[in-house]
């Protein structure tokens, strides 16, 4: 039997020593016996690594055993070094073996390391610093026992967190210390060295009762979460026996106080709401009046998944009037036409045109955005007639206020909207129409079909039938304003 | 009026803002105070709850009120204007003080401020911006900032509010706009909804690449919301259908559920009962199977349907579709596997993982999952198969818990 001593409980970098050496000489993990010993004496494994075969001992073991040895070494555990040189044993003939985390040597290692993990993270949550004053000034010291040998681990985290104050943390096992420069450690130390009290911890309590609803009491959820291990060392602990015996009776108080009569104001307000009720009255009489109407239309359904209603945008008098099919995704959030996608796509083919779309009034046959959802995104979907309908209450309205010589229908749900009847685009295209209103219809696609055609040759024609069906618009309306 | 001592706010003002479920912490950026004057740091990942309150809720962020006076009336609300409870108001200088007196104890992560209706709701926004301001520009506070936005106030304020806060949140309050509109006359769906989607083009804004000067960081852990269960009569498929519409719209991080809790001084308008804690934690487990496991809406609840009470709404979608299993544990790709009542993410990663290297047994299964009694009819590993214990017309009986009292109801 092999017996190593090692220096102190986390000493990895003596484990590491010593376990290389016994591997080289193959002495199999069963005739080993671990201890850790914080005396003066050498420990046997050091001396042993310096014999010459152990010398040329060295092997190669995967990224994450060393990783995993990090945290295992932390823990309080008296099995973790034997467990580790047992894994690392094994590694010798399982190469993959740290995969195989149903092993029952891996599984074990891992739950100690994930205890591990769970430790610091209690220790960044648990530690409650107290305001001290000394010859420097301010400084905040803490108390804190861990579940694990986590102290100096953790401390990086505390350094960056209150990287301008001086702080320290102690523990039983090691005291950490910063100086708004430098971490520092001392060894372990006990409570009576901690400050007893800070003023500001009454205003916490304070908070931690208040912010507690007793209606709903689940005190095993807030065990398992805050281990009844950490509360002599958190000052808000105290109050917990109390909340919980007076969270019934507060709740039943709750439940039997008569409810309070509503006051006038509601019944005023209920008033109000119905008088502004969804306006769908009178036509509307100004832009403003079509933008604040088609944003609490309820005409058809599906303003109830949509964000907001999106009106028509451009000058009054505009000579041209785009009307496209309905807003997307962006123009939803916007609440502006034509700003996604095929947004851009009409405002190059514009610009190509020489049309100015400050001057031209662009909106869409239905105002709110219809859609479905595929995971988590929101796909097009066109409207049925029944909502293009209902929308041309709007879009006539529209007409009627901008009074354009020329309007441009993109796409065949504009065209049914504009035309009142279905409207093949493909023979449509290309020459204007006559609409009973004294202006010019021109029917041409939808930006978005030109973003979809799958045949780059026939994309390339209709963009340029499409730029060719603006211009043509753009000359009518020019030709009409001489 | 007698002014009212620290303390005695701060009790009022954080009693008034427990009624938010939503303390996290989570999903930021990574940074620290190493780099500059003050103190604070987020990790970027998940957030650190510094204690926890006997209703089992994490305490990670000073969650209070600016002020719990308010001109809006919503039911469901403790501090809507009808009602008699202690009114206060902070100065925005007592909430820095407060805010990083204790985080330099280590008491939390940072602040969560929201406010009633004071004035107007551009004035309210106005004062929740300036404390953020504070924090970060004087203070320079790196903390964990998560600001409520008043759907109601101008644009230019809730884009100042994104450049101070690592969140944003907007409730929309009642799962059916036709409840908000009677039980909360002031608020506005629509006005709620383009806020939303104000913040989601902000954020996006703010993420856009190859812009040549870099946008200032806007809101990086996002923008959440929360709705109230159980104050109105809205159905469990409802709820998650207003959700699904919430994610996919918005790009909201979290949807919260909050049961609907007796408050004092309540009105005749709504019930007051006994919180629906089942529920909402039945909803929310359906939420994390939207989120995370690839179900859709409408397989897991109809849109005029509630959600089980008794079983998870994992093992009650098995359960209707027992067809799909069993799924051998050694073969099954992970959407399927995803599928198996008492598999978790984590689990079902390992499960990959280590099958490369092995069969799996049922001894394996078990080391990799917190049981394997509630798997064994949907899975076949190397060494089991269920049979006919699948199709076991009692199959719901044997893996339902027994009907138990919650805690001490």
């Amino acid at each position: 039997m092999e017996v190593v001593r090692l220096a102190h409980e986390t000493d990895l970098a003596g484990w590491r020593a010593a376990a290389r050496s016994l591997r080289a000489r193959h002495v199999p993990p069963a005739r080993v016996l671990w201890t850790v010993d914080g005396g003066a004496s050498l420990f046997a494994a050091a001396a042993e690594a310096h014999s010459p075969e152990a010398g040329k001992a060295t092997f190669t073991v995967p990224k994450a055993f060393v990783d995993l040895a990090d945290d295992v070494v932390l823990h309080r555990s008296d099995e973790r070094f034997d467990l580790l040189y047992r894994l690392l044993w094994r590694l010798q003939d399982e190469p993959d073996l740290l995969h195989v985390v149903t092993d029952p040597d891996v599984a074990r290692a891992n739950g100690l390391a994930r205890e591990v993990d769970k430790a610091a993270h209690k220790m960044k949550a648990f530690v409650r610093f107290r305001q001290v004053h000394d010859e420097a000034g301010e400084a905040f010291v803490a108390w804190f026992e861990p579940a694990h040998r986590v102290a100096e681990r953790t401390a990086s985290f505390f350094a960056a967190r209150f990287a301008n104050m001086r702080w320290s943390i102690l523990t039983p096992d090691v005291c950490v210390h910063w100086d708004r420069g430098t971490l520092s450690f001392t060894p372990g130390s006990d409570p009576a060295d901690a400050p007893r009290a800070d003023a500001l911890e009454d205003y916490w309590r304070t908070y931690y009762a208040s912010i507690f609803n007793p209606a709903r009491l689940k005190v095993g959820a807030m065990k398992k979460e805050m281990p009844v291990r950490y509360w002599r060392n958190l000052p808000e602990a105290a109050l917990i026996p109390e909340l919980i015996a007076r969270a019934e009776s507060r709740t039943a108080d709750m439940v039997r106080q008569a409810p309070s009569e509503p006051s006038r104001r509601i019944v005023k307000a209920a008033v109000r709401a119905s008088r502004d009720a969804p306006w769908d009255g009178q036509a509307p009489t100004s832009l403003e009046e079509v933008a604040a109407g088609v944003d609490h239309c309820r005409r058809c359904d599906l303003w109830r998944d949509a964000t907001q209603g999106v009106p028509g945008e451009g000058p009054l008098r505009a000579r041209l009037l785009f009307v496209g099919e309905q807003p997307g995704d962006q123009e939803d959030l916007a609440g502006r036409p034509f700003v996604g996608p095929a947004g851009q796509v009409l405002d190059r083919a514009l610009a190509e045109a020489d049309v100015p779309r400050a001057e031209t009034y662009v909106t869409n046959a239905v105002k709110h955005f219809k859609h479905e959802l595929r995971g988590k995104r929101r796909i097009h979907k066109t409207p049925d007639a029944g909502e293009v309908s209902a929308c041309r209450w709007w879009l006539d309205a529209e007409r009627r206020l901008v009074r354009p010589r020329v309007i441009v229908t993109l796409g065949a749900t504009a065209a049914l909207a504009v035309f009142g009847r279905p409207m093949p685009i493909a023979r449509s295209r290309g020459h204007a129409q006559q609409l009973p209103d004294q202006a010019q219809g021109v029917v041409t696609y939808h930006p978005s079909y030109l973003l979809r055609v799958p045949d780059a040759a026939a994309k390339a024609r209709a963009y340029a039938e499409f730029v060719d069906d603006l211009k043509l618009a753009w000359s009518l309306a020019e030709a009409r304003a001489a | 009026m007698p002014a009212l001592d620290l303390k005695r706010k701060l009790a009022i003002l954080s009693d008034a803002a427990k009624y938010d479920a939503s303390c996290a912490s989570s999903g930021s950026v990574k940074r620290d105070s190493r780099s500059g004057k003050g103190m604070g740091s987020t990790d970027g990942g998940m957030g650190i709850c510094h204690a926890y309150a006997p209703d089992g809720r994490c305490i990670s962020l000073l969650k209070i009120l600016l002020t719990n006076f308010c001109v809006y009336d919503c039911a469901y609300c403790v501090n809507r204007v009808s009602s008699n409870v202690a009114r206060a108001r902070f100065t925005a200088e007592e909430v820095v003080d407060l805010t990083l007196g204790f985080y330099r104890r280590n008491y939390i992560e940072g602040l969560f401020l929201s406010s009633g209706i004071i004035r107007s709701p551009d004035y309210t926004m106005e004062q929740i911006v300036r404390v953020a301001k504070l924090l970060r520009e004087v203070h320079d506070f790196r903390g964990y900032i998560h600001l409520k936005v008043i759907p109601e106030a101008a644009p230019a304020l809730v884009n100042e509010a994104g450049l101070y806060a690592d969140r944003l949140s907007i409730n929309i309050e009642l799962p059916k706009d036709e409840s908000l509109a009677s039980l909360a006359p002031e608020k506005d769906v629509v006005g709620i909804k383009k806020a939303m989607g104000a913040v989601r083009v902000s954020e996006e804004g703010a993420k856009e690449k190859g812009r040549r000067a870099r946008p200032p960081r806007f809101a990086p852990a996002g923008q959440s919301t929360q709705m109230i269960v159980g104050a109105d009569a809205a159905t469990d498929g409802a709820i998650l259908k207003r959700s699904e519409g919430l994610y996919g719209a918005y790009g909201l991080r979290r949807v919260y559920y909050s049961a609907f809790s007796p408050i004092p001084d309540s009105t005749a308008r709504l019930p007051v009962q006994r919180p629906p804690l089942v529920r909402e934690h039945r909803l929310y487990q359906a939420d994390w199977l939207m989120r995370f496991y690839g179900f859709a809406r409408a397989e897991i609840v109809e849109e005029g349907e509630d959600l089980d009470l008794a079983v998870d709404p994992k093992l009650a979608w098995a359960l209707r579709n027992r067809g799909a299993f069993p799924v051998d544990v050694n073969t099954a790709d992970r959407e399927r596997l995803l599928r198996v009542p008492g598999l978790g993410v984590r689990s079902v990663d390992r499960i990959l993982d280590v099958r490369r290297f092995k069969r799996l047994e049922l001894a394996d299964v078990k080391r990799l999952t917190r049981g394997v009694e509630k798997l064994k009819p949907f899975l076949v590993t190397a060494d089991w198969s269920p049979g006919a214990l699948t199709d076991a017309a009692d199959l719901r009986g044997r893996l339902a818990p027994e009907p138990k009292q919650m805690e001490l109801f």
